[in-house]
């Protein structure tokens, strides 16, 4: 009996440490969807779809890498996948508020654009190792602590950003002027129009700092997590952000829960593998997920009646008759 | 505080405004003069160009030729931005809330506030304006939660706030009751009294009487007459309004009702929201007359005759359709058995880019001759347009055109023309006539008393009681998804209609009653 | 604030000219786009044209390539014209693509040894029941639980990639494939029959024709067309109308799905006679059929021209692959211009550009 006990004690401890000593990986892993989900959050708030962050991501994936790479600095990398997502961003902008095109399609088309792009810019630089490395950011006392300290706080810089990121975001869309502005802009354009409210710059001002995180987000991805340039090496996490925007019900401070669950599958992923299963199957497990979580929130969505922006996907323009 | 100087008086100068659409002008040189401190109505059928005017002074839309002056100084006003700046504030028909936003949220909107916390820096002066005009409303309310009259005020706390000095309400007394109403004016006078310019938007009448100190009448986007309103009497403003004899030609022949042909038991349905929308509603339709629903629109109207028309689940009670109970049946088995719908939301009922000839089909179309077994006959479709085009006089191009090209009227017509053409046993029509000018109006009105005469049973709600009246021989009150009381067209009375429509007074026996001869 | 300002309005009335003047400007635009995207990339646009153009159109071999090439592209693109009428977002038919090739191969692994005119349409049979099959899974959720189709659609595109690695890799894997993750090559009566001297397999090229026609008369001829149209335009007239959105979402996704489960046959009865990798299967076809349904604005029969333009864009993008070593997709460039400068010039048949003070 003690011996059964004891036994099961070792397992259960066994997986916990298992599970405790996969956190920082899964951190790592659902960084780069934080920033697309934030970003995308704060796009689909303002009324505007972005099914382009796909080929936002990657953009920011390969620029921050070419950037990085060539003056060998890993913040200017970063600056340059915020800049060039952002850039991309607004091409979406200008076809979807300006234009009034349909925004399904044009997100797909940014997604082609991008992955096409960033093949043909990434070319020289598959194979090569990033040499301005991101270094693990040294915080007084917390990284030294012994055992926490290795697991929590041995991250990098842009790991503590997108944390920090969330309760400021969200402060912003709740509590401020212009996070209230925002949110009217996605709810109702015409009432906050009619306020003098410039709803064509909100859309678009929102739906490029969207573009900029997934620029960023990206760029996590070849400076930081891999770091290296391969191509495709978003494989959908441009989308699996779209996802988790539902899944967050369009609020930053479930974007943390939803973006470190996918970061878990994918540590989950690698975990797997020694057990025999094959790593094809485990791939799958990121989209399986994705549908499990959109299925679970459309319908919770419908119990709550906790609905997207009331104005998402509608163009908005004032002088139509 | 204000200058004597003449021009200083005018808060407002309109001068030979054209405002064109493609297709249509909607201000064609129009002028409009507005003293300070007056309650100024802007009278004119729908259509007339009232609202388009205003849009142009609140800078929605940029006119094409014309002077706009504020407080004697010629402007050019571009945004709504610049109308805010100027002292002018618009509070539309419908209302421009957001709706998951709090009462502070949305009065602070737009405008710089502090940064962090916006509302609760504003939330002193806010409550101190709603205390000053008697605008009671919960500030930390969200807006979905408060009923159109509190959503009417906070508009009103928006204007306010922003430091309105003329502000333009159109049609404000359209989604409320008669107390309601009532309480607006009151708050408009102390408005005026303080200094404030208010401009009234409307098609009633009575209300010009009531409410302003002068009017402007409107027709065809012209400005035909301004008025002192103590020195007119509605006579005249309708003459003005209409450019001829008011008196609609309405042929109501004497029709004895027949067999009930709609049978509604205790009726539940819910809204969209979730919340209770009809409650143990009972009615009954016969063939050969008009059953009217009067209320304020939001009462249930839209949620009892979807749920007739098997478009709303329902959670309680029986529908009763020609002695039978169809309370589940799926909505095509009830168009095939003989019920018709005329939605208040047209485009509910209509594919707006597709032809005309394509539009007329919706009911029919998979039965013969429309509809063989699989494919569509495409002669029988172009004659079957080209029948209905011909007998309700619809005016269109041809039948190829997109619907959503044809005027308001004609797209109100052909809509009627499919559903009668279908001879249903009972006819679901919900306002059939918003938005429309007078002649459409007319014929709208002819065509639903040619239904009844032909003996279909008409279930009309109209949040028009003008029209309600006119053409019901029953007409009962709906508020908050009851009946309150039903009457008989020779009993209607205009106040108690208005107190049931307010919820103030409830008939002591709500069981529908058979309607006599009319 | 008085800045000129971009002004979009209402036509009132269109020319008959204008649909095809705007799409040609649109296209011109886009290869312009391209051209610059090219030259600030280092790729020369002109060498890279004149390589694709030649390549996909200048030769016998390179029209026959073409016509191979469009073939799925027709397949997929006349399901998606279909699906996009009825309103449901279906940008998975890559997966559904994929999951018609596992179908058909599992077909052939089942009866080796039926002969070809029994084979051949059990393996169409069934490629077409595997893509309706995976349309089915965003289909009934969307119907059902009312999850968004087109992100679920999408999801399922990387399933059935893994699924085909899966199976090419572990259970499926030949035995004689010198460690090369295909399966064994398909017995000669599961080879589709092939126009001599080309790589035509024209059993299923008539098959996509075929479709065409059909459903552009499913569309325009027919009540079920009809309810598509009128559900796609104005689900809520639909709803009115008694119609059963349910049915015609199903139907719709189920038929685009098949679709692009026959392409998915095809590809591996036609051409490859056996199961690989999925990016061998496919260079994006199904991504790509998007673009074939949005040039042909949804016009069934328009989209047998637009698949042949973007059949021959697929085999020119090869060219300049080996020509200019340049990475496979870059092709996607092309397709993500086009696509954009086809949606923005639809709208010009609508509206008008007006610059403001």
């Amino acid at each position: 009996m003690p011996d059964f006990v004891a036994g099961l004690l070792e397992n259960l401890l066994t997986i916990l440490v298992t599970v405790v000593l996969a956190i920082p990986a899964a951190i790592r892993a659902g960084t780069p969807l934080l920033y697309g989900t934030l970003g995308e959050v704060y796009a689909e708030r303002s009324g505007i779809l972005n099914l382009g962050m796909e080929g936002m991501m990657i953009m920011g994936a390969v620029s921050g890498f070419a950037a990085a790479q060539t003056t060998g600095s890993a913040a200017l990398g970063i600056l340059t996948a915020a800049l060039v997502g952002g850039l991309f961003a607004l091409i979406h902008a200008f076809a979807s508020i300006t234009l009034r095109v349909n925004q399904v399609v044009s997100g797909l088309a940014l997604t082609m654009l991008g992955l096409g792009i960033s093949s043909l810019m990434g070319k020289q630089f598959v194979g090569q190792p990033l040499a301005a490395r991101l270094q693990p950011l040294e915080i007084p006392v917390l990284s030294n602590l012994p055992i926490v300290g290795e697991l929590f706080f041995q991250f990098d810089l842009m790991v503590y950003l997108s944390i920090v990121l969330v309760p400021v975001l969200w402060f912003f869309l709740y509590k401020t002027r212009l996070g209230i502005t925002l949110r009217s802009v996605g709810e109702n354009p015409a009432a906050a129009d009619a306020l003098g409210v410039d709803v064509t710059f909100v859309r678009y001002a929102a739906v490029v700092f969207g573009g900029m995180m997934a620029g960023i987000g990206g760029s996590y991805l070849s400076i930081s997590y891999a770091p290296a340039w391969i191509e495709g090496m978003t494989a959908g996490a441009g989308w699996i952000v779209v996802a988790l925007t539902i899944f967050a019900m369009w609020d930053p401070s479930r974007a943390l829960l939803g973006a470190y669950l996918f970061g878990g599958v994918r540590v989950l992923q690698f975990r797997l593998q020694p057990l025999g299963i094959s790593p094809n199957l485990l791939n799958m497990l990121p989209y399986l997920l994705t549908i499990l979580v959109l299925w679970l929130s459309s319908d919770q969505a419908a119990k709550r009646r906790i609905g997207a922006p009331a104005a998402l996907m509608t163009a908005y323009a004032r002088e139509e008759r | 505080m204000t200058s004597a100087k003449p021009e200083h008086t005018l808060a407002v100068a309109l001068r030979g405004i054209v405002k064109r659409f493609p297709g249509v002008t909607a201000n064609d040189r129009a002028n409009l003069e507005v003293r300070r401190g007056e309650i100024h109505a802007l009278l004119g059928e729908n259509g007339a160009g009232k609202t388009s005017l205003m849009n142009v002074l609140y800078g929605i839309y940029h006119p094409d030729e014309g002077e706009i002056w504020v407080k004697g100084r010629r402007v050019t006003i571009h945004s709504p931005h610049d109308a805010i700046t100027l002292g002018i504030g618009m509070i539309h028909q419908q209302f421009r809330l957001v709706q998951t936003h709090t009462v502070l949220e949305n009065v602070i909107l737009g405008l710089r506030e502090r940064f962090f916390f916006p509302e609760q820096s504003a939330r002193p002066r806010i409550l101190a304006l709603a205390e000053k005009y008697g605008l009671k409303v919960d500030p930390d309310a969200r807006i979905w939660q408060l009923s159109a009259g509190e959503q009417q005020r906070v508009e009103i706390l928006k204007a306010l706030y922003r430091g309105v000095e003329i502000l333009i309400m159109d049609e404000p007394t359209s989604m409320l009751t008669p107390g309601e109403a009532l309480e607006l004016l009151h708050i408009l006078r102390r408005m005026t009294a303080e200094g404030l310019t208010v401009i009234f938007i409307t098609h009633k009448l009575e209300e010009v009487m009531e409410v302003s100190d002068r009017v402007t009448v409107m027709r065809a986007g012209k400005s035909i007459a301004t008025l002192e309103t103590a020195q007119t009497n509605v006579r005249e403003l309708a003459q003005l309004m209409v450019g001829r004899d008011v008196l609609f030609r309405l042929e109501k022949k004497a029709v004895t009702p027949g067999a009930p042909v709609l049978k509604v038991e205790n009726l539940n349905v819910v809204s969209d929201k979730g919340l209770p929308a009809v409650v143990n509603l009972s009615l009954e339709v016969r063939a050969g007359e008009i059953l009217g629903i009067a209320g304020v629109s939001g009462n249930g109207q839209r949620e009892l005759v979807e749920a007739i028309a098997g478009l709303r689940p329902v959670s309680g009670g029986k529908i009763l359709f020609q002695g039978e109970d169809v309370t589940q049946t799926p909505p095509r088995m009830r168009i095939e058995r003989g019920i018709g719908f005329v939605p208040g939301e047209r485009w509910m009922a209509l594919i707006p880019s597709m032809s005309v000839a394509e539009n007329m089909i919706l009911k029919n179309y998979a039965r013969p001759p429309i509809g063989r077994k699989v494919f569509l006959d495409a002669e029988a479709v172009a004659t079957h347009a080209d029948t209905l085009i011909r007998e309700y006089a619809i005016s269109t191009p041809n039948r190829q055109t997109p619907i959503k090209r044809l005027s308001g009227g004609n797209i109100q017509r052909a809509l009627l023309a499919r559903e009668m053409t279908e001879r249903p046993a009972l006819l679901l029509v919900a306002q059939p006539t918003s938005g429309l000018d007078v002649g459409a109006t007319e014929t709208i009105w002819n065509l639903l008393l040619e239904e009844r005469a032909r003996g279909a049973a008409v279930l009309l709600i109209s949040d028009d009681l003008k029209e309600a009246m006119a053409l019901s021989d029953r007409l009962a009150v709906l508020f908050e998804g009851q009946i309150m009381g039903e009457f008989t067209a020779q009993t209607m009375d205009l106040e108690k209609i208005g107190l049931m429509m307010a919820g103030a007074l409830r008939q002591p026996t709500a069981e529908p009653t058979a309607g006599e001869p009319a | 604030m008085n800045l000129p300002s971009l002004r979009i309005e209402k036509r009132l009335s269109s020319p008959r000219w204008l649909p095809a003047a705007s799409l040609t400007v649109g296209l011109l635009l886009a290869l312009v786009t391209v051209a610059v995207i090219f030259a600030t990339l280092g790729v020369d646009p002109l060498t890279a044209f004149q390589r694709i153009f030649r390549g996909g159109f200048g030769s016998f071999y390179g029209l026959q390539e073409t016509v191979t090439k469009s073939i799925p592209l027709m397949l997929a693109g006349v399901g998606l014209t279909l699906a996009f009428r009825g309103r449901m977002y279906n940008i998975g038919a890559e997966g559904q693509f994929m999951i018609g090739a596992i179908f058909a191969t599992g077909i052939v692994r089942l009866f080796p040894t039926w002969p070809g005119f029994l084979l051949l349409p059990a393996m169409f049979v069934g490629g077409f029941l595997g893509g309706a099959l995976w349309a089915s899974i965003p289909a009934l959720l969307k119907t059902r639980f009312r999850v968004d189709e087109t992100l679920t659609s999408l999801m399922l595109v990387y399933v059935a990639y893994e699924a085909v690695k899966f199976l090419v890799y572990g259970p499926w894997r030949g035995s004689d494939t010198r460690g090369f993750p295909i399966t064994d090559e398909f017995p000669a009566a599961a080879h589709i029959p092939i126009l001599p001297g080309t790589r035509v397999h024209y059993v299923t090229l008539l098959l996509a024709i075929a479709a065409a026609i059909l459903v552009y008369l499913l569309l325009t001829r027919t009540k079920l067309g009809y309810e598509i149209r009128v559900t796609g335009e104005n689900p809520e007239a639909a709803r009115y109308a008694g119609m059963d959105y349910r049915k015609v979402a199903l139907l719709v996704m189920l038929i685009s799905g098949g679709l692009a489960g026959l392409a998915g046959m095809g590809e591996v009865a036609g051409i490859h006679f056996r199961l690989r990798p999925p990016e061998a299967l496919s260079p994006g076809y199904g991504f790509t059929a998007i673009i074939v349904a949005w040039l042909a604005r949804l016009n069934p029969l328009a989209a047998m021209l637009t698949a042949f333009l973007l059949g021959g864009l697929l085999v020119g993008g090869d060219a300049i692959q080996i020509a200019l070593n340049l990475p496979a997709a870059t092709v996607q460039i092309f397709n993500g211009v086009i696509l954009l400068f086809v949606i923005a010039s639809e709208l010009f048949n609508q509206y008008r550009l007006r610059l403001e003070r």
